[in-house]
């Protein structure tokens, strides 16, 4: 008899609060629990590849936001062009200046001032699109995978059709109809992008709901709503951040690919791939036109990206570490 | 424990209707002809059926009010399963599962809410039975909102409560349950169970996957909850002697069946049927071993026959040190021997030093037939 044995000496001790198991925890008020979110933020913080890539990204933001504060600074509107002193006599693009800083466009506009409101619209398809994007990949990818049988069958096929779908076609093929504009522009890349999200996501359901805490929280009496959404759901969210800070940069460089094929952003809002498409054509006779608004679509692709590899590193660590 | 005392004020002015007693007569649980078959589909875009695993096939027990039976039997015999089925967690394919007089084996979800409240589930896993992402505070409070049990503003202190009443830290309710031991996580589930005052809870190996010292704590913490509370236990467990402590009643199962069912003073002196007895007889013996004597054991050979193709018969007759030829075309019914004591075998009889011998024997002839096999093979 093993229990009885352990019964006669420690009779009350599986009640005690204060039992051998937590006596190096004696009272120490409010105990702050220390949760897999925090514990990857503090991850995060530690890395200053991803930190630095974060204020890059802070300021790209703030450029963008602040975007007339540049039109004060240099006295150029955005769409005004300068044909006097924004083109040489011949009526090529001035070169970096005192008076343009990042030199002139082929209509004689300052490069500076149109790289900060593209900001605008690069960042905006890009949040905007990435958001749609997810939350559809989030439902679709829930749905299939908790609920598996017939639904799993339809959304598992409707993705494999979404996915072996020609994007480019597709998105010209819309333009041609609606016209160019931004609402066409983020719904062809969400309509495009959200399934290798309900992937990823029907993936992670199809492990989590094995799990035993589903079914405690079916024996609890909790709605398949309830647990989709509590119980499954957090525990799936960790790749969906991760692919959600690289899908930014990836939809960022649709949108500027869109906008250089002029099926994005119709002109003068200026976006970062319409001015290099304008640029293409100058590109011999002015490096500035084409090099700082490339760059600043190189430079907010890398930071997001940088950063996406920090949160899933933060994520799942020791995943790639040095 | 004056967190007991709260609690059972608490649930009795607040909780809403609960479902309606049975008469005194009605035991808290009966079980009766419970089938479950997994269907077995082949790969491929078409899928057929082309078998039945047979994880529970015809069985039948019941439990009393304030009383436990136990569940015993090897990996994959159909005692979680049967855990499984008789939470609802599994619906079954035929057979009923009676909570207080009330058919609860084909209850669609809404109607199953109530029954909820009344039993619950101990999971044998405490790493993956609770939710990573949620608190402690979330995990143990979540039954009390979903049957609103208690007001918004009293989760928090009723959560402590439960966490007092299984040997926590109440101040650790903000805690993730990544933050503790096997045995503290534990306890953590049997306070999430405990949250809707259960009449009956179906404790599926709560003990084996911890800590030796551990498990006599958790063991203990049970036992005082089923005396506090008068909680009923099914407890499934594949160690007689943690079985033999807690439960009045024990069933064994073997194969998606139930072979012998007995007062537990019957059944750990005077196992009837040969698979009991083998299982009793691969207990250690503290006593023997003291005394330096030698036992002679029981030996099975073989392994497990597949629930998808079970022998025909008796389902044990392939493993069997006993089997004739009637045992291959007849099933043994369970039938009733002395005060309550049943088995399911046609030569069912107290354990001999002959049956040991038997069994060693027949085993070592497995063996020797194995072996030359091989030799054959090669």
């Amino acid at each position: 008899m093993r229990w009885g044995r352990a019964r006669t000496g420690e009779a009350r001790e599986g009640l005690d609060p204060h039992s051998s198991e937590l006596e190096t925890e004696q009272p120490v008020r409010s105990i702050e629990g220390r949760g897999p979110w925090l514990l990857a933020w503090e991850r995060l913080r530690r890395d200053r590849v991803a930190i630095g890539s974060f204020v890059v990204i802070v300021l790209i933001f703030l450029a963008a936001i602040f975007a007339p504060v540049f039109t004060l600074l240099t006295g150029h509107g955005v769409d005004t062009q300068y044909r006097t002193t924004g083109l040489t006599p011949d009526g090529l693009p001035m070169p970096p200046s005192a008076e343009f800083w990042l030199g002139t466009d082929d209509l004689g506009r300052d490069i500076l001032v149109r790289i900060a409101y593209g900001a605008r619209i690069s960042l905006l398809v890009g949040v905007v699109a990435t958001l749609i994007t997810v939350a559809i990949g989030i439902l679709v990818g829930l749905a299939a995978g908790y609920f598996g049988g017939i639904v799993d069958t339809v959304l598992a096929r409707l993705v494999d059709v979404v996915l072996s779908f020609p994007f480019l076609l597709f998105a010209i093929a819309l333009v041609s109809i609606t016209g160019p504009s931004l609402a066409v522009a983020i719904i062809a890349i969400s309509a495009f992008s959200w399934a290798a999200v309900a992937r990823i996501v029907r993936g992670q359901v199809l492990s989590i709901r094995e799990r035993e805490f589903v079914e405690a929280a079916r024996s609890l009496g909790a709605s398949d709503w309830r647990i989709m959404f509590v119980d499954v759901l957090p525990n799936v969210m960790a790749p969906v951040i991760v692919y959600t800070t690289l899908l930014i940069p990836t939809v960022i460089v649709i949108e500027a690919t869109l906008s250089f094929l002029g099926l994005g952003v119709p002109p003068p809002t200026p976006t970062w791939g319409g001015m290099l498409n304008d640029a293409i054509s100058y590109y011999q006779v002015a490096w500035w036109f084409i090099v700082f608004p490339g760059a600043a679509l190189v430079i907010t692709t890398l930071a997001f990206n940088l950063l996406g590899d920090g949160v899933r590193d933060a994520f799942d660590p020791g995943s790639d570490r040095r | 424990m004056k967190g007991l005392h709260v609690m059972t004020e608490s649930t009795t002015t607040t909780a809403p209707a609960r479902i309606s007693e049975g008469s005194g007569s009605t035991p808290l649980l009966e079980v009766r002809n419970l089938v479950k078959h997994f269907p077995v589909r082949s790969t491929g875009v078409v899928r057929r059926v082309v078998g039945q695993v047979q994880a529970v096939d015809d069985i039948s027990f019941t439990v009393q009010r304030g009383s436990s039976l136990g569940l015993v039997g090897e990996s994959g015999c159909g005692k979680s399963t049967t855990g499984r089925l008789v939470t609802r967690l599994l619906d079954p394919t035929s057979g009923e599962v009676r909570f207080e007089g009330n058919d609860i084996a084909s209850l669609r979800p809404k109607q199953m809410l109530p029954f909820r409240r009344e039993i619950q589930i101990i999971f044998q896993d405490p790493y993956s039975s609770l939710n990573p992402r949620h608190t402690v505070g979330s995990i143990i409070g979540t039954p009390l909102q979903v049957h609103n049990i208690v007001p918004k503003n009293k989760v928090l202190s009723r959560v402590q409560e439960l966490l007092e009443v299984v040997g926590l830290n109440p101040e650790h309710y903000n805690r993730y349950p990544g933050e503790f031991s096997g045995g503290q996580r534990q306890r953590i589930g049997i306070a999430r169970a405990l949250a809707v005052r259960p009449k009956l809870i179906v404790a599926d190996e709560p003990v084996s996957a911890l800590d030796v010292s551990i498990q006599a704590q958790v063991m203990n913490l049970l036992e005082s909850l089923q005396k506090e509370f008068g909680i009923s236990f099914l407890f499934i467990a594949h160690d007689l002697a943690v079985v033999r402590h807690f439960c009045p009643e024990v069933a064994v199962m073997y194969l998606g069946k139930i072979v012998e069912v007995a007062d537990r003073e019957s059944l750990y002196t005077q196992p009837h049927h040969p698979y009991t007895q083998a299982l009793l007889s691969a207990v250690p013996d503290v006593r023997q071993a003291q005394v330096g004597g030698r036992r002679e054991r029981i030996r099975l050979f073989g392994d497990v026959p597949s629930p998808i193709d079970p022998p025909s018969g008796c389902r044990f007759r392939t493993r069997c040190w006993k089997a004739q030829d009637i045992c291959a075309t007849q099933e043994p019914p369970l039938q009733a021997l002395a005060n309550g004591h049943r088995v399911a075998c046609h030569f069912a009889a107290p354990p001999t030093i002959e049956d040991a011998r038997a069994s060693q024997a027949a085993a070592a002839e497995a063996v020797t037939l194995e072996s030359e096999g091989a030799v054959a093979d090669a």
